[in-house]
């Protein structure tokens, strides 16, 4: 049976006016292409571009809901001026100003500049275009400069970049179209949108198989083919069981061994010298290898040879030398890294671990792909053809999140390497401009004599890559020159900061005071940092004269964050559709694997307010107290605005932020004259710019004569061009090691816990070794890991002021496996205690299946406090919400009497190891109920209205 | 005509973009928007959306699987929501789109009590009930590009997860699909002949790794070195 049909005639809506333009999204960092449509001036429908290289037309539930950003009660109106006599944190501001609140800080930061320009701190949080940010601090000459990526994903930066040249996150991308075996390790479902998502679906329609390493099952693990629910921080173990499988049963790519890695390179055997456990070298510096044909020790980069991969010999000057590939076989094959040796440390049983490293081997050498394209390698050969060994692999915040994330990432691209999957047909693959050079030629300013050089800029990036010892940034005596402590004896490779150590370290006055913290887009008083109760006191935290520690809090932000409660300046920013933005390849580009792209925003709808794009304050201010790259000889500034700025902008000649239309005619892409019309053009072309590779450029990039000539040219690679040779065995980490063990001809550490650190995890071949915190605290008094992620649909801390993703989520739970909480007597809304070595929370837990049995999880910053992001105070957020960072402190616990307090973050890059949280959980007394800590609700910023909406009827443009 | 959609369970990761998707085209669209939103910044939001994602469990640790389960008006042929209608307001158009005529609504609730789908909500501000349209202003809309003349939902679900169509064509891509992957209806036993499909999650392909796998363990130590130095002399390379 059937209803009976009719057709009758549909409303019309009243639109008298109609407008599309493209742009990027900024719900979260994946940079999608928009569609916008406005209708009467007002944000009408936001969708996916179907012509964008991203998201292919795509949208996920964050970018449809960038209409209620935009709407946001939350989004800040005026400069605001923490009220004379109060305190700071309470939030009582008046509104100043644009020029007054300018002239405050040219002056203070001018006072600054010309006596200790390290007295500022500026540190920036979901920032994309800290290819600004950085070159205003390297002009300003203060090296307390960074983004956020110290506790983001900095391990997977640097494991990838001092390994194979480019890295998991950012810098390369899986081959959906190609993989037939795809392996997600540790990839939270919030991260990397649309992309995932797309790629996930595309492997699924082509019968790929999909394995997800996570020990929760929710989003992209809910469709994987195989859920492997490992014990947070033990990935790296279950991956060297992998390598052991892979070398017992010699399913291994010899020939890419060979070529593209150093796995025959000869590593000298020397204990107790300055030279054990380096490269051997000839008279150039190259690296030698055995060569079987002559039988002779040769540079390793020549043509014409065939090098050994295994063996052990002795130079002509009697010194005993072995491959790389000897020492990581001998390592890996040990019975400590077997199946059956690690199955219990990591919760997967060892068939399951033979069976995946079986199958990866399988579809590699059995299933191989070979694309009829002809290309060139960097020793001149020719091939007429691509192999791909089509198993692909990505990682995130549970590789990253861990103190042996670096090591696990390197362990990662180890089993890459091994099986000859990199930047080939179906594998994990390089975006422009990635790959680079190893070790990359980027150090970190270290010179005293020009970081306290006042009115100078740095002479080099306050950020970079150490190679060795004589790169960090430290003084005479050792000590930081940082007020993060980056690139000391203590994270030594922390290339991207450590900003989660700025407000403790600046707080405490070591290493030293600063004046002035200029806060962007980052909320360190409540979900970015670790220890939140704790930051919230350092950074009001007065000497016995009344003075704040940090005496000048300066914050930049478009939105009513926690952090803003906690400035003495707010300068109040745009949001993503109120301005220009260039997402720029000098920065963190949306190149995918076959094509080299940027990407811009610009105005769609008024503000409306009284606040201004921080790019263009960024300028403004640069020009005021001119900084040399800002100011014409005679004294003038060289750039109006931002907008200004990024078109006739040099990096180097032809080279600025945007690589399309260039010229001044806008003929030329990559590299070209400035083009006056730059912004118009991209505006036109739907608001991206994509250069897409030939077929020779496109795959083995490392080796890829074409591509790396071709990126040379356009500044994407660096001069001369050269083979990207991938490090299985890092010789820059054995030279700190040696540095720990007192035998380097060079800076050393004076103290016995940086030695002692140095030599334990500066290993130069991959290891896996307990998470720190774990370590120092008993095992069995905390028996659970504590992770959190965010959900797909909210990015960070920003949703929560979205009218529509609140809706889908604005508490949280704590979820357990729900047999681990029946056999502690816990079920379902049960209200419970949880205990770290630094503190407690009380919350409500929920049990699922869908976790490994000894972790427990939540969503990270759901929790809000009473009076921030523009919610009522009563909302759900702040009295249902609760944050785990409570519980996670930014120090280690004390390892013995005498030592100092370290950081909480990987020995190697300072990434902050926020997955390392060990708690206990006991059940709540009966009347125990309600979350706990909680913070007393900040009142309104002026003009922000004290009552909220009961209802909204948005309709857009709708008269 | 019966249009409808195909939603893949294989592939729905539980993102929620086809409900804010739908969420902003509707909310604007003259056929039944403004969605309401209550106390959207206070203590319990909540508000009208024609597209809701559940999610639940199947099995035990570590066995268990999550499924993700989005949930709109399905359309059916023998619409119960159109049947029970006293005012004559939810009718059944000819290309199978069942629609809330807003002017004749009075916000009775019979037809959310009648659909078993629990697709129907009441807005109470404008104290009429509404659904999901199927984006019926831009499937038929001259005015968009023909390519985006689908439902909001389609065209935003990031793990292409949904797919519009005409089930009255056997030859249409959603029919194919559906009979090639065994799509099924929501309680079909109840007879209102739902047209909307779900392609239930695929079974996990198999690798044939034991091909590859020598009939040894993996155990290691200097057996397999041995066996990797030989291996590694065959290669002759550079």
């Amino acid at each position: 049976m059937k209803v009976p049909a009719e057709n009758r005639p549909l409303p019309q809506s009243p639109v008298t006016f109609r407008r599309v333009e493209y742009s990027t999204c900024y719900m979260c960092a994946c940079r999608c292409g928009i569609k916008v449509t406005v209708e009467n001036e007002r944000i009408r429908f936001i969708q996916g571009n179907p012509d964008h290289p991203v998201n292919g037309g795509v949208l996920c539930a964050k970018g449809s809901a960038g209409i209620m950003k935009q709407e946001s009660p939350a989004k800040l109106r005026k400069p605001l001026l923490r009220k004379p006599g109060s305190e700071r944190g309470s939030g009582e501001f008046d509104e100043i100003e644009w020029d007054q609140a300018l002239d405050m800080l040219t002056a203070r930061l001018a006072k600054i500049r010309s006596t200790n320009p390290t007295e500022l701190a500026f540190f920036t949080g979901r920032d994309q275009m800290q290819a600004l940010s950085g070159m205003w601090a390297q002009q300003f000459g203060t090296p307390n400069w960074s983004a956020h990526g110290g506790f983001c994903s900095v391990n997977m930066a640097v494991a990838g970049l001092y390994t194979i040249g480019y890295s998991f996150w950012e810098f390369g991308a899986p081959d959906w179209d190609h993989a037939k075996y795809f392996v997600l390790w540790g990839v939270a479902e919030d991260h990397s949108s649309n992309p995932i998502k797309i790629g996930l679906e595309k492997l699924k329609r082509h019968g790929a198989k999909f394995v997800s390493v996570n020990p929760v099952r929710t989003g992209y693990s809910a469709i994987a083919d195989e859920w492997v629910p490992i014990r947070p921080g033990t990935d790296g173990l279950l991956a060297l069981a992998i390598v052991h499988v892979l070398l017992s049963d010699g399913t291994i790519d010899f020939e890419s061994l060979s070529r593209y890695t150093n796995a025959p390179w000869l590593v000298i055997d020397a204990p107790g010298t300055p030279e054990d456990g380096l490269f051997a070298r000839d008279a150039d510096g190259n690296p030698l290898v055995h060569d079987e044909r002559s039988n002779a020790f040769v540079n390793s980069m020549g043509a014409d040879i065939r090098p050994s991969l295994f063996g052990a010999y002795t130079l002509a000057d009697g010194r005993a030398v072995r491959t790389v590939l000897s020492l990581a076989a001998e390592r890996y094959l040990d019975v400590r890294y077997a199946p059956e040796t690690v199955a219990a440390e990591c919760g997967v049983p060892a068939d399951q671990i033979r069976n995946i490293a079986r199958d990866m081997a399988h579809v590699a050498f059995k299933e191989t792909i070979e694309l009829p394209i002809r290309w060139t390698d960097m020793w001149g050969r020719t091939h007429d053809r691509v192999i791909g060994r089509p198993v692909a692999m990505y990682a995130m915040r549970g590789i990253s999140a861990h103190s042996n994330g670096f090591q696990t990432c390197r362990a990662l691209h180890l089993i890459q390497m091994l099986l000859g999957a990199l930047d080939g047909p179906g594998n994990f693959r390089a975006r422009t401009p990635y790959p680079r050079r190893i070790p990359l030629r980027s150090l970190p300013e270290n010179d005293p004599a020009v970081i306290f050089a006042p009115n100078t800029p740095l002479k080099r990036m306050p950020n970079g890559n150490p190679t060795r010892p004589e790169d960090l940034v430290i003084d005479a005596e050792g000590r930081p020159l940082r007020i993060d402590r980056a690139y000391s004896w203590e994270s030594p490779l922390s290339a991207h900061g450590m900003m989660h150590m700025v407000i403790t370290n600046a707080a405490n006055h070591d290493p030293y005071p600063i004046d002035t913290l200029l806060l962007f887009m980052a909320n360190m008083a409540w979900n970015s940092s670790m220890n939140t109760s704790g930051v919230r006191e350092m950074l009001k935290r007065k000497d016995a004269a009344g003075a704040y520690a940090i005496p000048f809090i300066v914050v930049v932000d478009a939105f009513h964050s926690e952090t803003v409660n906690f400035a003495d300046l707010v300068l109040p920013d745009t949001t993503y559709l109120e301005r220009y933005d260039a997402i720029s390849l000098l920065d963190r580009p949306i190149s995918e694997a076959d094509t080299a792209a940027d990407a811009i925003r610009h105005p769609i709808v008024a503000t409306g307010r009284d606040v201004r794009p921080w790019q263009d304050v960024l300028v403004e201010l640069a020009s005021r107290l001119k900084f040399p790259a800002f100011t014409l000889p005679d004294g003038t500034r060289k750039f109006a605005s931002y907008r200004d700025f990024i078109v006739n902008y040099e990096k180097l000649p032809g080279i600025g932020f945007l690589a399309g239309w260039r010229g001044e005619n806008g003929e030329s892409h990559l590299r070209g004259a400035p083009n006056p019309k730059q912004w118009e053009t991209y505006i036109e072309h739907q608001s991206y710019f994509s250069y897409q590779f030939p077929e020779n450029m496109r795959y083995y990039r490392y080796a890829n004569k074409d591509y790396l000539e071709f990126a040379e040219k356009h500044a994407l690679f660096g001069t001369p061009p050269v083979p990207v040779i991938m490090q299985i065995y890092s010789e820059p980490l054995q030279k700190f090691r040696l540095a720990g063990r007192g035998d380097y001809p060079g800076p050393q550490p004076r103290n016995a816990i940086d030695r002692e650190r140095l030599v334990r995890y500066f290993d130069p071949l991959p290891f896996w070794y307990a998470p720190l915190e774990g370590a120092r605290i008993p095992r069995d008094e905390y028996p659970f890991h504590a992770i959190t992620q965010r959900p797909m649909m909210m990015y960070h801390s920003w949703d929560s002021q979205n009218a529509w993703l609140r809706q889908i989520l604005s508490a949280n739970r704590l979820y357990m496996n729900r047999g681990a909480a029946h056999a502690l007597g816990l079920a379902d809304d049960d209200w419970v205690w949880v205990a770290s070595h630094h503190g407690r929370i009380r919350c409500q837990i929920r049990t699922m299946e869908g976790v490994e049995p000894h972790t427990v999880w939540t969503w990270n910053a759901v929790g809000k406090q009473a009076g921030a992001w523009g919610l009522a105070a009563d909302a759900s957020e702040s009295t249902a919400g609760f944050l785990l960072n409570h519980l996670i402190s930014e120090l280690l616990p004390t390892g013995s009497d005498d030592e100092r307090r370290l950081t909480n973050s990987d020995p190697v890059t300072g990434q902050a190891a926020w997955f390392d949280l060990r708690v206990k959980i006991t059940k709540a007394a009966p009347g125990e109920t309600g979350v706990w800590p909680v913070f007393a609700a900040t009142g309104p910023l002026p003009h922000e209205a004290t009552a909220r909406a009961d209802m909204l009827r948005w309709n857009a443009g709708a008269k | 005509m019966k249009l409808g959609l195909v939603i893949d369970l294989d592939t729905c990761v539980g993102c929620h973009a086809c409900a804010t998707a739908c969420k902003e085209w509707n909310g604007a669209s003259a056929i039944s928007g403004p969605l309401s939103d209550y106390e959207p910044y206070g203590a319990e939001p909540s508000g009208v959306w024609f597209n809701r994602v559940r999610h639940f469990e199947v099995g035990e640790y570590p066995a268990s699987k999550t499924v993700n389960f989005p949930m709109s008006c399905l359309h059916c042929a023998d619409a119960a929501c159109v049947t029970v209608c006293p005012t004559g307001a939810s009718y059944k158009r000819e290309d199978g789109i069942v629609l809330v005529d807003q002017d004749k609504c009075m916000g009775c609730n019979l037809c959310a009590w009648a659909c078993p789908y629990g697709a129907r909500e009441l807005d109470r501000a404008s104290g009429t009930m509404k659904k999901c349209t199927l984006c019926v202003d831009r499937i038929h809309n001259d005015e968009l590009p023909e390519a985006e003349r689908q439902p909001a939902c389609v065209l935003a679900c990031p793990a292409h997860a949904r797919f519009f169509g005409d089930f009255d064509d056997p030859g249409s891509a959603v029919s194919r699909m559906s009979a090639d992957r065994g799509g099924f209806g929501l309680l079909e036993e109840l007879g209102y002949q739902p047209v909307n499909r779900y392609l239930p999650p695929r079974d996990p392909p198999e690798v044939a790794r034991k091909a590859i796998a020598p009939d040894r363990d993996s155990a290691g130590g200097a057996g397999a070195l041995q066996r990797l130095i030989d291996a590694a002399k065959r290669f002759a390379v550079r």
